[in-house]
Formats: structure tokens, C-alpha cells, sequence
């Protein structure tokens, strides 16, 4: 069903001063545009919003009443917001280092989905810093970390590092949609000196945002779990597999809900992109996985409780074989042919290859951290009820996020170029 | 979707080619005005929501949130944040304190040693810290573990924090762990905000009022040294110890990280660390490292000294040694 998209619209010139002008009214356009929809559309996002303030409530709890709240412990002291921090990082930097074929090759439908990453980009960071917040103790001095007015450690923190890159990342992104948009809106085109110095940049960022929070793990010598020179390269190929199978997932969302769609090329891109990425992820799996238990020893306590337990706990085993299941399957499927087409194979391999790495990026490398702790006690953590809430809701404000952004998109991108194929 | 649902402009960007004047170009007042109730509606639902944050105006004061980094602070700011500071003790616990901020004595250099041969596992050593250093009294927290560990393995995994029976058991040690001051401490490269430093003796402090809490100081610490209070601390008024130093044993906020602080609002000024005066066993040892004549020198001089994790780098200053 393709949204009818009547005009061959609009070639006035714009002199710059009225560029200025119009943008006040660009934004007006975008917060009309953003809350204009069919009944299915109320529907969805009255939903999130109700989601998210269950989210919100459960943290404004958790800040009156303190952490006590959550299941963390001293020993056990980073759980779910950590761990769906990492994901988001990943989720983030994936979305965009996808852009690299389409600016390498300068295929030019490929851009029809890149706007689609970069959006995706923005939500998970804003879901990242979020899950951030929530994890404060005293959200209320978020100051002292703004460089100027509060006091960074810098160079040597890498959480001060992590908080510095992506803000900058947020920022980048913003101004690479929120020009393109722009010019669409105004019916003219983009000036490339505006944007692709931005894209290349927010490639190589995109690379740092995930480097940078996995030394924020790796640099933690006591934790011998984390301390492995193989966690940045797992973490950027994992990205290359959450991030564009998200995009696909995103894409096919918007193809049944309002018809955008690429031609079918960019998105077998994205599945060699897959194939790749995900075997060097279960082969750096794989290495892991021989280092530490051949070896044994302190590195390998962790290991062991993680996946298969240890001194009679159990508790995160379910968890990642369930994500190496997840993770191997969905591997298998992208390797099928029919995987190149649109269907059920393609579509069911993204969703099990993001539950998949956000269980191991997430539970599965931050909890294990911990356990047994540093002075080998073994404490377990599952999530208490506040956590999920707070979790959840911060997905719901991501994705809502993501939907008014691509509403924008969409309205844009069809507007001038009608949809194809269907 | 119907037809129906997708009134008026969804996707309609023809409607806007006008780029001059959107504003009239958006949908009929009708639609504009239920927009407005619904955004007045989401407002105030979120308002409910985070309703239990209004409780915090309480507990924050302007004061506090604006105050600065420790060493930002004059001699005059100090003053005024220990008066703020001991008037919300006396509202909140009930209880007169006086806060002081004793500073590095020049030349000094802290050490501390256990005798692992007279620790016998008793533990007065944990319930002191808990009282001299008005830890929360809820979870009987403490700034020392001391693990239970079998002869003949130094290896903490055959060690238990957890025992109840009676000490000593025959085929046991035992091993205190407190943080260990580290001449080379991961937690203060870890913390974002600086809010934990190195002192000149040697001590590792926390701002506690510059703490965010993310506790990343807390995965660093390869000693389990460091506690966060993950909710306000509870505890009699009679029970609180009233002479307390800004950078150790004040009652700390609900939030915050805090840690072992060799006491130095006691050391500071002469006095043994709580957990020293309290051992019936005389295992604990403190004293000066740059004083050559010192008992802490003595015991590096002529026992046979180790350190926790020596291979981690972190250089600790806090030592273990076996009589004979
Ligand atoms: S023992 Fe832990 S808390 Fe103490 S200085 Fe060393 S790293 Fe920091
Ligand atoms: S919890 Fe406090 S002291 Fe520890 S790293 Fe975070 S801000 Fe620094």
C-alpha cells in the first residue's frame, strides 16, 4: 500500500537569508508532521508514551528511594542498564558504519536506507546516554561531568572519554539528518560540502564510540572476565551484525506501514555485511572460548559460572546459551539464499541475531564481570522489577523517537521521489 | 489501515511546497487543538510520573547541589559546607557532630600490615569500622571482608566471607581485606568527575558530595574495596560517632561510593586506625613508611611481606606477612 505522493515538488530558489528564516517553520512543519497519523498511529505511539512513563516512574522511584531498588550489590555492581547501555553503543555505531559501502561504492539507492541507519543512530544513542542516567547513583550532579562547569577526568578516564565521544556522535548525526531533511523539505539539494565531511566523520566515530566503551571494560585490570585485548574487535563485529539487521528490520516495518522502500540491492549489502561480521564474531567466539578454558585459572572463573555454572550456581547459563543458540542459528539462516530475499528467513534471522548479541553483549559480558567478584565470592543478579521497567521504558522512548524521526524521513524522501517497487 | 485512518496530511508533503508558510499548511484547528490536549494530557502524566523526585528538594539542598569539588573549596567555603553538613546530621539523625578535615601531615606515608599467623578470624576488627565510621547499620557494613581461608592455598577461591561457626578452626587462616591504598589505584584512573583522589600520605579519598554514584570506581577496584550506598544509611542517634572528618567517616549521602580511609580523621592526628585499637590479637600494624625507625618498617625490613595481586601493577600499600 504506497502512499500516493502527488508532487514533483518544488524548485524555488531559496536565498540563504531565508534559509535561516524558514527553519523555525521547518521545525513547526516536523512537530505537526510528527503527531499527524492514522488511528493506528495514535495507537502505537500511545502505547510507547504510556511505556515509557512506566519507565519513568519506576526511575523516579528508584532516585527517591535509592538504588536498593534495583538487584545490584556491591558485588554485582553494574546489571541491566549497563548492559543495555553496551547494546546501544553497538546499535548505535552499527547504523552508521553500514554507511561506508554506500559512500564507498556511491550507490546511490543505498542513501534511501542510510538516512534510515543514521536515524536509528540517533535513537540509540539517546537510549545509551539514557541508560547511563538511570544507572547514577545522583543524577542530580550529571554536572560535574560537563566539561567547563563540572571537573573531567580526562585523558585518563575512559567513562569521561565515553561521555565526550558520544555526545559528539549524538551531535554529528543530528546535523547529518537534520540537514538532509532540511533541504528535502525545502525542495532543494543537498550541498555534499554540508554533509558527507559529516558522514565520513561520524564513520570514524561511529568506530570509536565502540572501541571506547569496550575499553571502558577491557582497561579494568582486576576484572580478569573483561580484561581481554579481543573485546574491542568483538564488539565492533557484533555492531556490524545488530546494527544493519536492525536496519532491515526497520526498513521492512516501513515498507508494510507506509510503502518507503529501497530497491532490494542495498539490503543484500547488508546481509553480506552480516555474513561477515557474524562469523568473525563465533570465530573470535570460538577463541575466547578455547583461551579461557584450556587455560583455566582466574580468567577463567567467570567463564566457567557464565557458561555452565559453578559452586552450584546457575543463574546466567539459560542466558547465553540461549544467545549462542540464538546467535548460531540466526548465522545459519543468513547464510541461506533465500535470505536474500525478502521473506520470513531474512527477518527471523535479524530478530534472533539481535536478541542473540543483546543478551551477549549485555547480560553476558557485564554480569559474568562480576562473578565471582574480586575477592572470589560468588553473589548471582537477575534484574529486579524496577530495572525492566526502567529498561523497557527506555526502549519505548527510543523507538519513539526512531518513529517520529522516520515519520519525517518517509513524508520527505516519498514526497519528492515517489515510492518504488513495492 | 483504512483509508479513513490516514486523514488529511499524513504523508502529504505536496501540501508544503510552499516552504515560506507552513504554518498554515498544518491540518485544521480542530486536529491542532486535540493535539494541544493531547500534549497537555502527556504532560501531566508525566509529571505524575516522576511525582516521587518532588520528594527530593528536601534532601538536596540548592546548597549542595551547587556546592564544588573538594579542592575547589576555601577555607571559608569549607566552613560553610561543614556548618550545612552538620545541621542536616542533626535534623536528619538527630545527633550533634562536629565535622573536621585534618590534612596530609607532610613527610608522612601511610602503611599497614597484617600478621596472618595472629589474625585469628574474630572479626572485632569489622564491627569497629562499622561503628567508628557511622557505617549503615542495616547491613552491618563494614570497610574490611575478613575472608576464612584453608591452609595451604593462598588462593582467595578456597576462601569463604560467609563462615558463622566458631574461629579459629584448625585448618584455617584468616585474611582481612580492606582497601589497600594503592600507590597505583585503578579506581581513581577510573572515576569520571575526579571525585576520588590520592592524598599525599597515601590515602585514597572520596568526595562524597562530588560523587555521581556510577560506580565505575567500583568494577576498577581489584579488591573489592569500595561500597556504595544504595540507599540512605540508617543509624541510632546515640550511636553515631560525632567526631568526623569531611573526607572519611561522616555520614555519607544516599548515592555515593565511599571506601576505607585508614581512618585518617584518627591517623591524621596521632591516633591508630579504628580497626587496629579494636584487634585482641595484636595482628594489625600502622605506621609510617618514610619513617625508617617506624614498627611498619620493621616488619618490611625483617618478615616475609607479601601484597594482594602483585601482578595487577596497582603497588599496594597495605601488607601480609606469616610470623617465622
Ligand atoms: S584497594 Fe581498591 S579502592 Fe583501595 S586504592 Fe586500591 S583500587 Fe582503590
Ligand atoms: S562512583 Fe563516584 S567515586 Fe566512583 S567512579 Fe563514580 S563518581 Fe567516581
Amino acid at each position: 500500500m504506497s502512499m500516493s505522493s502527488t508532487t514533483d515538488s518544488i524548485q524555488s530558489p531559496v536565498e540563504s537569508a531565508d534559509l535561516i528564516r524558514s527553519y523555525p517553520g521547518f521545525l513547526w512543519w516536523g512537530l505537526g508532521e510528527a503527531t499527524n497519523g492514522g488511528l493506528r498511529f495514535y495507537v502505537w505511539m500511545f502505547a510507547l508514551t504510556a511505556i515509557s512513563l512506566v519507565g519513568a516512574n519506576a526511575w523516579a522511584h528508584q532516585v527517591a528511594e535509592g538504588m536498593i531498588v534495583t538487584n545490584m550489590t556491591d558485588h554485582v555492581s553494574w546489571g541491566l542498564y549497563i548492559a543495555n547501555f553496551t547494546f546501544c553503543v553497538g546499535l548505535a555505531a552499527g547504523g552508521v558504519m553500514m554507511v561506508i559501502p554506500a559512500y564507498l561504492y556511491d550507490d546511490e539507492e543505498m542513501h534511501k536506507v542510510v538516512i534510515v541507519g543514521e536515524a536509528v543512530a540517533i535513537a540509540a544513542i539517546v537510549m545509551s546516554t539514557l541508560s547511563v542516567v538511570v544507572d547514577l547513583g545522583r543524577p542530580d550532579r550529571f554536572w560535574h561531568l560537563v566539561p567547563g562547569i563540572g571537573r573531567v577526568n580526562w585523558p585518563v578516564s575512559m567513562l569521561t572519554w565515553d561521555v565526550i565521544v558520544l555526545n559528539g556522535y549524538l551531535l554529528i548525526n543530528l546535523h547529518i539528518v537534520g540537514y538532509l531533511l532540511y533541504m528535502r523539505y525545502l525542495g532543494r539539494k543537498p550541498n555534499p560540502n554540508w554533509y558527507v565531511p559529516f558522514v565520513f566523520l561520524s564513520i570514524a566515530w561511529a568506530i570509536s564510540i565502540h572501541t571506547v566503551t569496550a575499553f571502558l571494560y577491557c582497561g579494568l585490570g582486576g576484572r580478569p572476565f573483561w580484561n581481554t585485548a579481543l573485546l574491542a574487535p568483538r564488539f565492533l563485529a557484533s555492531a556490524f551484525v545488530s546494527g544493519p539487521a536492525f536496519i532491515i528490520l526497520v526498513m521492512r516495518i516501513l515498507r508494510i506501514t507506509t510503502g518507503y522502500t529501497a530497491a532490494p540491492g542495498p539490503a543484500r549489502t547488508l546481509i553480506q555485511i552480516i555474513r561477515v561480521a557474524m562469523t568473525i564474531n563465533l570465530v573470535m567466539l570460538a577463541s575466547e572460548f578455547f583461551t579461557l578454558f584450556y587455560t583455566g585459572g582466574a580468567h577463567g572463573a567467570s567463564a566457567q559460572y557464565l557458561f555452565f555454572g559453578s559452586h552450584g550456581h546457575y543463574g546466567l547459563v539459560p542466558w547465553i546459551w540461549t544467545a549462542i543458540t540464538f546467535n548460531i542459528v540466526g548465522a545459519i539462516l543468513f547464510f541461506m539464499p533465500s535470505a536474500l530475499d525478502r521473506g520470513s528467513v531474512r527477518i527471523t534471522a535479524c530478530v534472533l541475531c539481535i536478541v542473540g548479541i543483546w543478551i551477549e553483549k549485555g547480560m553476558g559480558l557485564i554480569v559474568p564481570g562480576f562473578i565471582p567478584s574480586t575477592l572470589h565470592e560468588i553473589v548471582e543478579y537477575s534484574p529486579s522489577l524496577v530495572e525492566w521497567k526502567v529498561t523497557a521504558g527506555i526502549w519505548a522512548f527510543g523507538i519513539l523517537m526512531l518513529t517520529v524521526l522516520l515519520k519525517l524521513i518517509v513524508t520527505v524522501f516519498t514526497g519528492e521521489q515517489g515510492t518504488a517497487e513495492a | 489501515m483504512t483509508d479513513d485512518d490516514k486523514s488529511g496530511s499524513e504523508h502529504q508533503p505536496g501540501e508544503l511546497s510552499g516552504p515560506h508558510l507552513p504554518i498554515l499548511n498544518q491540518p485544521s484547528t480542530r486536529r491542532t487543538a486535540l493535539k494541544a490536549v493531547g500534549a497537555a494530557l502527556g504532560l501531566a502524566a508525566f509529571g505524575r510520573a516522576v511525582s516521587p523526585l518532588w520528594s527530593i528538594p528536601e534532601n538536596v539542598s540548592v546548597d549542595e547541589f551547587l556546592q564544588q569539588h573538594y579542592k575547589e573549596l576555601s577555607e571559608a567555603d569549607k566552613k560553610k559546607v561543614f556548618e550545612r553538613l552538620e545541621a542536616e546530621t542533626k535534623e536528619n539523625y538527630g545527633a550533634n557532630v562536629t565535622i573536621s578535615d585534618p590534612q596530609p601531615i607532610p613527610g608522612v606515608r601511610f602503611g599497614y600490615a597484617i600478621n596472618l599467623s595472629k589474625c585469628n578470624g574474630n572479626g572485632a576488627c569489622m564491627e569497629a569500622c562499622n561503628k567508628e565510621n557511622n557505617h549503615h547499620r542495616g547491613v552491618d557494613q563494614s570497610y574490611i571482608r575478613v575472608l576464612e581461608m584453608s591452609k595451604g592455598s593462598l588462593d582467595m577461591e578456597h576462601g569463604t566471607t560467609t563462615f558463622d561457626h566458631t574461629v579459629p578452626q584448625d585448618d584455617k587462616f584468616y585474611m582481612p581485606v580492606q582497601c589497600q591504598q594503592c600507590e597505583n589505584p585503578p579506581c581513581v584512573s577510573a572515576c569520571p568527575v575526579e571525585a576520588t583522589w590520592q592524598e599525599d600520605d597515601g590515602i585514597v579519598v572520596v568526595d562524597y558530595n562530588w560523587c555521581i554514584g556510577c560506580r565505575y570506581c567500583e568494577a576498577a577496584c581489584p579488591y573489592h574495596a569500595r561500597r556504595f550506598n544504595w540507599e540512605q544509611p540508617e543509624i541510632p542517634a546515640e550511636e553515631v560517632n560525632p567526631d568526623q572528618g569531611y573526607l572519611s567517616n561522616r555520614i555519607r549521602p544516599q548515592g555515593t561510593m565511599e571506601k576505607c580511609h585508614f581512618c585518617l580523621h584518627r591517623t591524621r592526628e596521632g591516633r591508630a586506625p579504628a580497626c587496629l585499637e579494636a584487634c585482641p590479637t595484636g595482628a594489625r600494624v600502622f605506621g609510617d613508611l618514610n619513617d625508617p625507625d617506624s614498627d611498619i618498617n620493621w616488619i618490611l625490613k625483617n618478615k616475609r611481606v607479601f601484597v594482594l595481586k602483585e601482578e595487577l601493577g596497582t603497588k599496594p600499600n597495605f601488607f601480609y606477612f606469616f610470623d617465622s
